[in-house]
């Protein structure tokens, strides 16, 4: 539970795998998954929906058994010693963790006795944590009562009656309305600022992974494909990106303008062909010419430094914010 | 946090969701307190008229267990309903992810399902008595235990089968196919001295039969009987293996 020494990772996995059997096929939801987390860092697990960021994130709490590989959360092996890694962590459901007819403070008090902790411990933190997360006055509300954000919040307060130093949040904004969202962002950015809380979150919303996170693995089909800053990620992407639309053939576009000097990377998107150049506008001014010359039906044309969706769509070759779960 | 105080933590919490929601105990009742008003007075005729295995003059004495086993396959056993809820709410994954023990989180649920039934107990045999029920104390007192031993039982084995099939279009019919079997081959109704030999030896193939025969020779008085001791031993044994099952299931980590 080092927080000074940044060389010892709280969460360190290796060859993480996990098959699932559905009839009689093998399923390979997370495939050999390696990598690190240090203290202190807000890290955003960033991946369509399937991409196995939600068993990952099992077998780090000790939900799920890994089929191979190891993993060694804030100190202990999920395989061998999976109670050591239950008391120091906090895991936050998709699905979240309560149910209607419970109240919030009565949820808190029960969740911190179940770690152990003393009645009137438990109750003291049950009240800290309502006004840490904005849940004053709703203690005794029964929880089917609760906007979606409040209840949301009182998940991620049931996460953390114990002062873990490592919490996972899986998905924490789904469905909520942008206001909550960034009410949540703020309340995410306190437990580590505040509370120097590990923070461990999935999401599929690009914009989430840019603003919160300080380092990102990037998941796809089970295997984690990039890590870095947003910024280092992005940059990876040397140059700008150009969508041109098209009202005809988008393949046959991407044929044409592939031959345009100066490009790095083509890719289609439904309709949309989106490229990376060093030099942007240099470079249009031959696209626009090819186009015209091959008698493209060009639609708009767009210009614009790259987004983490450029990066996906530069690794994967689909573009995150089309995969509609 | 050690079993026990986790078990109670876990029970509190169920219990208190029970009696804020006290719906489902109260049309759990509903259902025997119709036997006993509308099949009860015709089976004190039968009884009357001498019917092999029905003593007469005691025909609320052998209604009633069977009406107790009903209550326990319709309420205890459906009781897995809530687990499959919980699992959907993310409750269940909640608890599972603090340190406390699997088995506190299923003897937690298996401990209100039972104090439940044994209200139920209590509040059929006071309408039973209502209706004309006498019997000896201490044979009133061993439907408790029986009543126990089948709530521990059915309850687990419910909440272990409910988190391996994880919805409630599945559970409740294969429930249901279950339930409605083995609450006729026990011999709930008539006796099953009237049984002709095959549907005889496929009734002493389950628990119930054995059970339904103690707690009614346990009205009767016999207590010594040969009969009382195989139907608590049957109950027992039924609720241990039960509960190792469902201990089996909820200690699973690849659920």
């Amino acid at each position: 539970m080092s927080t000074s020494g940044a060389a010892v990772p709280i969460i360190q996995a290796t060859g993480l795998t996990r098959t699932f059997r559905v009839g009689r096929q093998q399923v390979e939801a997370v495939r050999g998954v390696d990598f690190e987390v240090r203290p202190g860092e807000i890290i955003g697990f960033l991946g369509p929906n399937g991409a196995g960021k939600t068993t990952t994130l099992r077998i780090l709490t000790t939900l799920l058994k890994p089929s191979a590989g190891r993993a060694v959360v804030v100190g202990a092996d999920v395989n061998t010693d999976p109670g050591a890694v239950r008391r120091r962590i906090g895991y936050v459901a998709q699905s979240g963790g309560t149910d209607g007819n419970c109240r919030v403070a009565e949820e808190l008090i029960l969740q911190a006795r179940l770690y152990g902790i003393a009645k009137q411990d438990a109750v003291r933190r049950a009240a800290d944590l309502c006004e840490r997360l904005d849940l004053t006055g709703l203690a005794d509300r029964p929880i089917r009562t609760l906007s979606g954000g409040q209840r949301r919040r009182t998940d991620i307060a049931l996460g953390l009656v114990h002062q873990p130093p490592l919490v996972f949040l899986d998905e924490p904004s789904v469905g909520l309305d942008p206001q909550s969202r960034s009410d949540l962002w703020t309340h995410i950015r306190r437990l580590r600022d505040d509370f120097d809380t590990t923070v461990f979150l999935s999401t599929h919303y690009l914009d989430e992974a840019d603003t919160l996170c300080d380092r990102i693995l990037v998941m796809n089909h089970g295997r984690i494909i990039a890590e870095g800053t947003p910024d280092a990620l992005k940059r990876r992407i040397s140059g700008d990106v150009i969508s041109l639309t098209l009202g005809g053939d988008a393949d046959r576009a991407k044929a044409v303008l592939a031959e345009c000097p100066g490009l790095d990377e083509i890719a289609v998107s439904g309709q949309t062909v989106r490229l990376t150049a060093r030099g942007g506008e240099k470079a249009l001014v031959w696209l626009l010419r090819a186009a015209d010359q091959a008698d493209l039906d060009l639609r708009s044309v767009n210009i614009a430094r790259p987004t983490l969706d450029d990066v996906f769509l530069a690794l994967t070759g689909s573009s995150l914010s089309e995969n509609h779960s | 946090m050690s079993l026990i105080p986790a078990s109670l933590l876990i029970f509190a919490r169920q219990m208190r969701l029970s009696l804020r929601s006290p719906a489902w105990p109260v049309i759990g009742l509903f259902q025997p307190a119709l036997y006993l008003a509308f099949l009860g007075p015709l089976l004190v005729r039968v009884a009357g008229a001498g019917v092999d295995g029905l003593p007469a003059g005691a025909a609320w004495r052998f209604f009633v267990p069977g009406l107790l086993i009903q209550l326990g396959l319709f309420g205890p056993l459906f009781a897995g309903l809530s687990i499959i809820a919980d699992l959907r709410s993310g409750v269940f994954e909640r608890m599972r992810v603090t340190p406390v023990s699997r088995f506190a989180l299923l003897a937690g649920r298996v401990m209100r399902d039972t104090v439940v039934l044994l209200v139920q107990t209590a509040v059929l045999l006071a309408v039973a008595y209502a209706f004309g029920l006498r019997a000896p104390a201490l044979g009133l007192l061993l439907m408790f235990l029986f009543v126990a031993a089948i709530a521990v039982g059915l309850s687990a084995l419910s909440h272990g089968l409910g988190l391996l099939v994880r919805n409630e279009e599945s559970f409740t019919p294969l429930l249901n196919a279950a339930a409605i079997p083995l609450l006729l081959l026990s011999g709930i109704l008539l006796p099953m001295t009237l049984a002709p030999q095959w549907l005889d030896i496929l009734s002493r193939l389950t628990p119930f039969r054995y059970v339904i025969d103690g707690m009614r020779t346990a009205l009767y008085g016999d207590y010594g009987s040969s009969v009382v001791v195989a139907g608590a031993g049957v109950a027992l044994a039924t609720a241990a293996c039960c509960l190792a099952l469902g201990a089996r299931l909820f200690a699973r980590r690849n659920a």
